[in-house]
């Protein structure tokens, strides 16, 4: 009910006493009011701005989000108000619809953001207002080209393999830019359109005399010639007509498009006048068919994205144009009557008829002035200077317009053009913004390590040195974390990977471990084998790459200097110069790696596991084991 | 009433109009389609909204507390203004999560375990039960939920191919860049070690009965699943 309607029932069902008197039955009993609240006011709190208002007016609206209750949600206890974490602006347009039923769009909101909000409350936008609905729909409509524009060059770049070959066909069709084949399709097409249409032109052009007969235009004289490159252009054109039909996804949609009538136009003359020939009576007329075949020439808007443009810009100028057009046939019709009227009394006047005196009016009006009619008389004189006038004056209005439409629409277009130019860097960005987030988890666990280290040094005013993560963005690492122990296997950046695969690609060759150098560029299939109890040799580089193997949480580290490491469970840690080995502290263990550093005397621990002895200086094991814990519960 | 040299010419405009008019007559009934609008004007707008059951009701059905189930619903209605999650913003929603892999498939079961009706979309209420087994629930509630989670075919068993399909979205979600480097046979093996501590009579598939008895044997599958106890 609408917000006015809804305040007058009290009146409207006061006034029924009215019909009590005469009602023959008795009337039925009213609905009680349960829970007859007191009005309240409430007050929403929308991102530190209040509003206050009547409970009733939010209960209008049953099926939105403030008039139900949806709202309890974001009930606030403590303030004994509704918090929305909203934008307020919005909320007032809202916020109005309740008060007087009239949803409004403002102008000067972004329409993806207004939806949004619109949305977020369960308001529908069809119930948007008159006076700015028109607003909205256009501004809906220009978003939506946009997003398009946006998929269809994602589609096109995107590499679909499962296309079937109708659909490869289509899309060579659409976009010849997809392949070579279709280039040459493109091209192809493209000249055989021009040879036709310059054929048309050249036919009609006079070409030297036969000795004995006038002057003859080129296409009698040569008209075997012309009848062959006329049929090889009309056989390209069929064949290409037939083929689009064949791969188009909707041949029915195909059919009735404009593309396609305008090459069964181009194309129908010539069959009309292969089966006409014969019959001599009806073929004069069908002579002048030929005539459509200038509309070959329509075919090159496929090729032409400015006559696309120039196209769609007539057509949706199509009304100002209508408007021009109707207002100067007004005119002509006007000043032609005047000015035959006024010559008629001159002798030998070329204002024969009104009709007649149309041409005079429109070479007038439009400032052509041939002056194969001029007016004698005085009278006809002054209609004719007041004519020229007036006719600059009604071409003039109408032009701008049609003018700003064409503007509107080409910057469109290059806007689109510039703005998928523009993707691929953007995407590019957006991808580097993304490589730093996972780099964060990289990034914390070193330093995560790097606290623990610290800790247990016993320097207490160093234990927050590390970078203080947010309590989301340590839960979000400790959900990797999980991730990585379920799975045995550990985040690595993209550098440590392709060091680790050509490290152990060199494994391989029985000389000996130089690590800088990269005989094998590239990644090969042996990476780093799992289940191998060979030694590998990592490079003494300055990326770590840390084992966390503690089945509790951030356990205690085990430092290892020089001396004997302890026997507890413990996790490699990074910048320590001396190689540590691991101990397994519980029957599932992981894998396990550790950074050597070349030059340091082997300082192995002595393993409880079989783990072979190392045979060269400064060597590391890499142990993996197979039991793992599988079952991780974890929510989302 | 013309002159000689008219006829022709006038016949060819008359001809030119006629096709013209024709034209436009066919688009006018409809049969053929002389716009070029790209976009139709029927804009749909599917706003079908969901509004979930007061939050009495829910605070009745879940072990949460009011305040608990307002932060929930905040989150849950940002990310899905109308209330109901489909299954493709669902993946969205958790690819955010696992930035290095790929998290679709296991979204993908996370999903269909979420969805108990199996409508194909995942109500605030299917959302809220759910979170309250895995995060306040007994720890049989607990094992039945990850039961009902691997048995993708809801058939009560888990057989070899399920637990595979699982095993692989996990490992799918590491992503490339591991150490070592994730091989072919890796989920294999481990969904091999996996059915040896489970299937307690090597049939080859594994019933809940099986299924609760194992993970109750294990210490660090019980203490894992206590870790997410505060989440909220």
């Amino acid at each position: 009910m609408a917000a006015g309607v809804a305040a007058w029932l009290p009146f409207a069902r006061a006034a029924a006493i009215g019909w009590m008197p005469v009602a023959n039955c008795p009337m039925p009993l009213a609905p009680a009011d349960k829970n007859k609240r007191q009005d309240e006011l409430i007050v929403l709190n929308v991102s530190g701005r209040r509003f206050q208002t009547w409970r009733t007016t939010l209960e209008r609206y049953p099926d939105t989000l403030l008039g139900s209750t949806e709202k309890e949600f974001f009930f606030n206890e403590d303030t004994k108000e509704y918090f929305f974490d909203r934008d307020p602006e919005v909320f007032r347009c809202v916020l109005n619809f309740y008060r007087t039923g009239k949803l409004h769009y403002p102008r000067y909101e972004c329409i993806s953001a207004y939806d949004d909000e619109l949305a977020f409350y369960g308001i529908l936008p069809e119930i948007i207002g008159d006076c700015c609905y028109e607003e909205y729909k256009d501004r809906k409509r220009e978003n939506a080209e946009r997003l398009m524009d946006d998929n269809d060059s994602e589609n096109n770049q995107e590499s679909m393999p499962s296309l079937s070959f109708r659909q490869t066909m289509w899309r060579a069709f659409e976009n010849p830019h997809t392949s070579t084949l279709a280039l040459v399709f493109y091209y192809v097409t493209g000249f055989f359109i021009a040879v036709s249409v310059i054929t048309n032109v050249v036919e009609t052009v006079p070409c030297g005399t036969v000795p004995g007969s006038k002057e003859l235009p080129c296409g009698e004289r040569y008209s075997v010639a012309f009848f062959c490159l006329d049929t090889a252009c009309v056989m390209i054109f069929t064949v290409e007509y037939l083929l689009r039909l064949f791969a188009a996804p909707s041949r029915y949609r195909f059919i009735r498009s404009v593309m396609s009538i305008i090459d069964v136009v181009a194309i129908m003359p010539y069959y009309i006048g292969l089966v006409m020939t014969n019959n001599e009576d009806v073929s004069g007329a069908f002579v002048t068919l030929r005539v459509f075949r200038v509309f070959r020439i329509f075919k090159f808007s496929r090729h032409s994205q400015g006559l696309r443009i120039l196209g769609y810009t007539l057509k949706s100028c199509a009304s100002e144009l209508g408007f021009l057009l109707f207002s100067l046939t007004m005119a002509i019709i006007i000043f032609a009557t005047v000015m035959f009227y006024a010559e008629k009394g001159s002798s030998a006047s070329k204002f024969t008829s009104i009709p007649a005196s149309f041409w005079y009016t429109i070479v007038t009006m439009t400032t052509l002035g041939y002056g194969d009619m001029v007016p004698k008389t005085i009278a006809g004189k002054i209609f004719g200077s007041i004519c020229s006038l007036s006719g600059v004056l009604v071409i003039a209005l109408p032009v701008p317009v049609i003018v700003s439409n064409f503007s509107r629409i080409y910057h469109q277009n290059q806007r689109a053009d510039k703005r998928r130019a523009q993707k691929k860097a953007r995407l590019a960005r957006i991808r580097v913004a993304k490589t730093g987030s996972s780099n964060a988890y990289l990034h914390s666990k070193r330093n995560g390590l790097l606290n623990e280290a610290l800790e247990l040094m016993g320097t207490p005013e160093e234990e927050h040195m590390g970078k203080a993560t947010s309590l989301i963005e340590s839960q979000h690492h400790h959900l990797l974390h999980c991730l990585e122990k379920t799975t045995n296997h550990e985040f690595i950046d993209e550098q440590m990977f392709e060091q680790n695969c050509m490290e152990s690609s060199m494994q391989n060759y029985p000389s000996t471990r130089s690590p800088s150098l990269s005989s094998h560029p590239g990644l090969t299939t042996t990476c780093c084998s799992r289940r191998s109890k060979k030694t590998t040799h990592l490079p003494n580089s300055n990326l770590p790459a840390t084992r966390l193997r503690s089945m509790q949480e951030l356990s205690t580290i085990h430092i290892q200097g020089s001396e004997q490491p302890s026997l507890t469970t413990s996790r490699s840690s990074l910048n320590l110069k001396a190689d540590d080995g691991l101990r397994p502290n519980c029957k599932t263990s992981q894998i396990t790696t550790a950074i050597i550093s070349i030059p340091t005397p082997p300082a192995l621990t002595p393993e409880g596991e079989s783990r072979p002895a190392p045979a060269s200086p400064g060597p590391n094991t890499n142990i993996p084991s197979i039991a793992s814990n599988v079952v991780k519960v974890s929510a989302l | 009433m013309w002159a000689e040299g008219e006829s022709e010419g006038l016949q060819t405009l008359g001809i030119v109009v006629v096709v013209c008019s024709s034209l436009k007559l066919l688009h006018y009934l409809g049969l053929i389609d002389l716009s070029d609008d790209k976009i139709e004007d029927e804009l749909e707008m599917t706003m079908v909204c969901h509004r979930p059951e007061g939050l009495e009701q829910l605070e009745a059905q879940t072990n949460f507390t009011k305040r608990e189930l307002q932060v929930l619903y905040r989150g849950f209605k940002n990310e899905c203004p109308s209330g109901l999650v489909n299954e493709e913003t669902f993946k969205q929603i958790y690819a955010q999560f696992f930035p290095h892999g790929d998290a679709s498939m296991y979204a993908h079961y996370l999903f269909h375990a979420f969805d108990t009706t199996q409508t194909g979309s995942v109500k605030f209420e299917d959302f809220v039960t759910a979170l309250s087994i895995l995060l306040r629930g007994t720890v049989h509630e607990k094992l039945r939920w990850t039961f009902n989670l691997y048995d993708i075919n809801k058939d009560g068993y888990i057989n070899k191919e399920e637990m595979m399909d699982i095993v692989k979205a996990i490992y799918d979600m590491m992503g490339k860049y591991t150490y070592p480097v994730l091989k072919e046979d890796t989920p294999r093996q481990h969904v091999d070690i996996f059915f040896q501590k489970m299937d307690k009579n090597k049939d080859g598939i594994v019933t809940l009965d099986e299924f609760l008895e194992s993970c109750q044997e294990d210490d660090n599958i019980m203490r894992s699943l206590q870790l997410f106890q505060n989440v909220m």
